[in-house]
């Protein structure tokens, strides 16, 4: 199998994760990329708890995250590649490039509203630097869409970044 | 937040929060079956990121509000709720709650405690019965 979604999701594991995109792609673990989740037992144990038999979900810094991707990328299972904002899936992209697995596409899923932030979509605000490194993740020849869940149109980046609040 | 008082004039005792209009709904439906949907705050977590829908459930409970009902256990509400349990442990979180829990809860007096939660999640569960398919 593969690591089906490289998803952004400011929710991390959440009911869309797990049910909405996790039942259908029978997904068998999840790999959370976050330099502070990393660094939290408490916050893991809060994360752990939410996600169902049959899944495993692992905790990483981008440093680690990078070292493991080849592993994720040749488990047997299907599995998601979660990070909880655009730095951090962009931190990762570079950790990647030049590896034998670079990151292909990032699914933006959900990054809600913040004060300096623009509402590009229902589920996307974005800040300026926000939209400067999803732009270079796609200078680089990662595609990047929206979508929120499986069922709904993926909207790639050159049209997500044209919606005003839409 | 829905603070508003039900046809009984009681302020709400449990805040609901979940998917969509969840909550709203909920309320709506024991408002039609009790009259006592004013028992109830609710919350959304719609649109909102996991800090903000954390801040805006901490606001929420408050003044008499010490028993929070989410939907889904692996959802966003209840990863919420179980951040407000770790700074306000006296809280009471009951998860995956339907229609019936609910309305046992409703009929608890002031207080619920621990083990009266406990017997209104039976009661959610009892509720739930697979009929038919058989022939």
């Amino acid at each position: 199998m593969t690591v089906e979604l490289y998803r952004i999701d400011d929710r991390l594991i959440h009911g869309q994760v797990v049910v909405g995109w996790g039942k259908p792609m029978d997904l068998g673990f999840i790999a959370l990329v976050d330099d502070e989740l990393a660094a939290s037992e408490w916050e893991q144990e809060l994360y752990r708890m939410a996600v169902p038999p049959g899944m495993s979900v692992s905790f990483h810094d981008v440093a680690g995250a990078a070292v493991a991707h080849g592993a994720w990328v040749r488990d047997f299972r299907r599995g998601i590649v979660l990070t909880g904002d655009v730095a951090t899936m962009a931190r990762l992209g570079n950790a990647l490039a030049g590896s034998a697995d670079p990151l292909r596409r990032v699914n933006v899923g959900g990054i809600h509203h913040r004060a300096d932030r623009t509402q590009r979509m229902r589920y996307v605000f974005l800040t300026h630097a926000e939209e400067t490194a999803l732009r270079a993740l796609a200078a680089s020849g990662v595609e990047v869409t929206a979508q929120d869940v499986p069922g709904a149109h993926p909207v790639p980046l050159e049209e997500l970044l044209c919606h005003r609040g839409v | 937040m829905n603070s508003s008082e039900g046809e009984n004039g009681e302020r709400p005792r449990a805040l609901i929060v979940g998917h969509g209009d969840y909550a709203a709904g909920m309320v709506s439906a024991v408002g039609q079956i009790t009259g006592r949907g004013g028992l109830f705050g609710t919350l959304s977590n719609r649109d909102l990121a996991a800090d903000e829908l954390t801040q805006r459930m901490r606001d929420a409970v408050h003044g008499g509000i010490d028993v929070i009902f989410t939907d889904l256990p692996a959802g966003s509400s209840t990863i919420a709720a179980r951040r407000l349990l770790r700074e306000r442990p006296e809280l009471r979180l009951v998860t995956g709650a339907n229609l019936a829990a609910l309305l046992d809860f409703v009929f608890q007096g002031e207080g619920s405690d621990v083990q009266a939660l406990e017997r209104a999640a039976e009661k959610g569960r009892a509720s739930i019965t697979v009929l038919g398919g058989h022939g």
